[in-house]
């Protein structure tokens, strides 16, 4: 049974109130329809911009934890001196799915370890995000559940359940308390909201299940014996056209270059970081011409290890959240699933003369 | 919008100024800097510093000095990109940008009491130069010390100099070779794995410590295991794109590795079934 104290309630009635007040203080951000299947986060000023019903927004919230311009340092030539800089201010995230919020708790952890990325801790600071749960599925790119993401395991501020009244929303920290303690707009959630919410979670074990044929915890075995699959080097290599949009609208994906900016002065400028994608041709190339990942298949082998194995090795984590973006994306159709799928086949079909001897 | 000055920023770099500046080779050039107040930058031999340029960029460059050498440090830049090519602009009296030390450097401490075999290829001899200045200043923690050094033709030879003085030390075993002779060179020719064959040593307490290009490394690796040198005790250091130098921007993975952070050096035994390595 869930801590009844833990949960507050907002009733449906009080949306509009309660993204208003919200936005009083700080800028509010949240999914907001573009195209037919289109979303993004986007500032709302009211609760009526906001698309509650959304598939994955074209780019994940990382955007605002590590914009895809951003700069890190100013500097003057003629002073001879470096200016270490960060640009940020309060933003609530509202409407966060599950599966955004697991890729947020990721960047946190990579971007935490030793030696921690200043600028991204400083942003951080300064964002808070509300959850939003999902009640079915997406579209059928997502494999949320294979990735235990279909459910929140907090990283949140505060998370909203949509429920017949209105929502119960959990609380997960001080700033989430803060937000809830407003009884103007919350109220303290009954035992009935409790046994609601824990219908509906039932129910959804059985809309979600498992979407491909290897589990959760295979996952990671799978990927490390499967450097040698033809998979990357015939067809990835033969598919993949190294656009790097899957990199680009990856929730975990952080690579970066930082590039000099000269203003026109020619004597300030600024280091700026700039978002980089390991399927770029160029990536891995040092400046005497070797390239150390010269191959598109490698170069997209080397992002699915990145994924399913080196973050699970050495931090834990998968480094997919299932949220589906990679595979809705591709240009060239290259389906995450069936990646995975295939990989598993290749892997038992290569079994199978063992057993039967 | 707040813009805010960091003052724990891994990107935060200093003023180093050159202090002395000299060509080396057609691509090669030396550079001794200065970090403010003479401070000592502190590195162990093998690790590397980040040097930007404002307005041009940041390039890894390995440390050629050894940290005995104490009030500046050295660095030997080939031009071949944007950055390295405006470095060799500069002179005596400019300033560039230094972070780090970064990286794991060469197993100095492990080394100790034993044989140290040094291979290095071309630019490979400016961070291997770091340890065997390290090992010849504390020459007693050492025992035989074997010096291979190779390049593609005499006139890209580095540290002629220093090779010439060390070749003359009767506790230094020094060969070197091109692959394509010139006018004037006596030496040896040919490629560097062929120098291994004929040395004298005892593989269960020598070190090799390897430095070159890729290519090197496959074939003077297969030479080091023909001489019964345990994988452990094969050191490379190896080289890839890096932008950050603090584990985070992902140009110098290999494999599971950061390059910046894990390496640049590893046993041959750590990266041996990697396939992203050799």
């Amino acid at each position: 049974m869930p801590d009844i104290s833990e949960y507050v309630f907002l009733d449906k009635n009080k949306l509009d109130f309660f993204v208003s007040k919200l936005n009083t203080r700080q800028r509010v951000v949240a999914p907001v329809r573009k195209g037919v299947k289109s979303y993004a986060f986007a500032e709302v000023p009211s609760a009526k911009d906001i698309s509650w019903k959304y598939i994955p927004t074209i780019l994940p919230p990382k955007k605002y934890f590590m914009p895809q311009y951003e700069t890190i340092q100013k500097f003057d030539k003629s002073k001879r001196t470096w200016e270490t800089v960060v640009s940020s201010e309060p933003i609530v995230i509202l409407g966060v799915h599950t599966c955004d919020l697991a890729g947020i708790e990721f960047l946190n952890a990579m971007m935490s370890s030793a030696p921690c990325d200043a600028h991204y801790r400083n942003r951080k600071a300064n964002i808070t995000l509300i959850g939003i749960e999902c009640l079915d599925y997406c579209d059928g790119s997502a494999s949320c559940a294979v990735m235990k993401n279909e459910l929140p395991h907090g990283g949140y501020d505060l998370f909203m359940t949509e429920m017949k009244q209105g929502f119960i929303s959990h609380v997960g920290s001080d700033r989430g308390r803060n937000i809830a303690s407003d009884s103007r707009i919350f109220t303290p959630a009954k035992p009935e909201h409790i046994r609601e919410l824990e219908e509906l979670r039932a129910r959804k074990k059985d809309i979600f299940k498992p979407e491909i044929n290897v589990s959760h915890e295979e996952l990671k075995n799978l990927f490390s014996q499967s450097f040698e699959s033809n998979m990357w080097r015939e067809e990835m290599e033969k598919r993949c056209v190294s656009c790097g949009n899957c990199t680009n609208v990856c929730p975990t994906c952080y690579c970066f270059d930082l590039r000099d900016e000269l203003d026109l002065s020619l004597t300030t400028g600024e280091r700026q970081r700039v978002w980089d994608s390991c399927q770029n041709e160029t990536f891995a190339k040092v400046a005497s011409g070797e390239n150390f990942r010269k191959k598109k298949g490698l170069r997209q082998r080397h992002r699915y290890m990145r994924k399913f194995y080196y973050p699970v090795e050495k931090h834990g984590l998968y480094g997919c959240t299932g949220c589906g973006r990679c595979t809705r994306t591709c240009m060239a159709k290259i389906s995450l699933k069936e990646t995975i799928n295939k990989l598993a086949e290749e892997q038992q079909n290569s079994k199978e003369p063992v057993l039967n001897q | 919008m707040n813009r805010q000055v960091l003052i724990d920023s891994p990107y935060e770099v200093k003023a180093g100024m050159i202090f002395q500046t000299r060509k080396m080779t057609e691509f090669e050039k030396y550079f001794q800097i200065v970090l403010p107040g003479s401070e000592d930058l502190g590195h162990e031999p093998g690790q590397f510093v980040m040097i930007s340029i404002p307005g041009v960029g940041e390039v890894p460059i390995s440390v050629s000095s050894s940290p005995t050498q104490k009030g500046f440090f050295e660095l030997v830049v080939r031009s071949a990109g944007m950055v390295t090519a405006a470095l060799h602009r500069l002179e005596a009296g400019d300033t560039v940008g230094i972070r780090g030390p970064y990286g794991k450097g060469f197993p100095y401490r492990a080394m100790q009491g034993s044989d140290l075999l040094f291979i290095g290829g071309g630019c490979g001899n400016i961070p291997l130069r770091s340890l065997i200045h390290y090992a010849l200043d504390c020459r007693s923690r050492y025992g035989k010390i074997h010096i291979l050094v190779g390049c593609k033709s005499p006139e890209m030879m580095l540290f002629v100099d220093e090779l010439s003085t060390w070749s003359e030390r009767p506790d230094i075993n020094l060969d070197q070779t091109v692959d394509q002779g010139g006018p004037g060179w006596k030496g040896k020719v040919g490629l560097i794995t062929k120098l291994i064959p004929p040395l004298a040593i005892e593989p269960e307490k020598t070190f090799a410590v390897v430095v070159g290009p890729p290519i090197m490394y496959k074939f003077v690796i297969q030479e080091l295991l023909k001489k019964n040198i345990p994988s452990g005790q094969i050191i490379l250091s190896m080289e890839r794109h890096m932008k950050c130098g603090v584990g985070k921007c992902g140009h110098c993975q290999i494999g599971p590795h950061y390059c910046c952070q894990d390496g640049p050096v590893f046993t041959y035994e750590e990266i041996r079934y990697n396939h992203e390595a050799i």
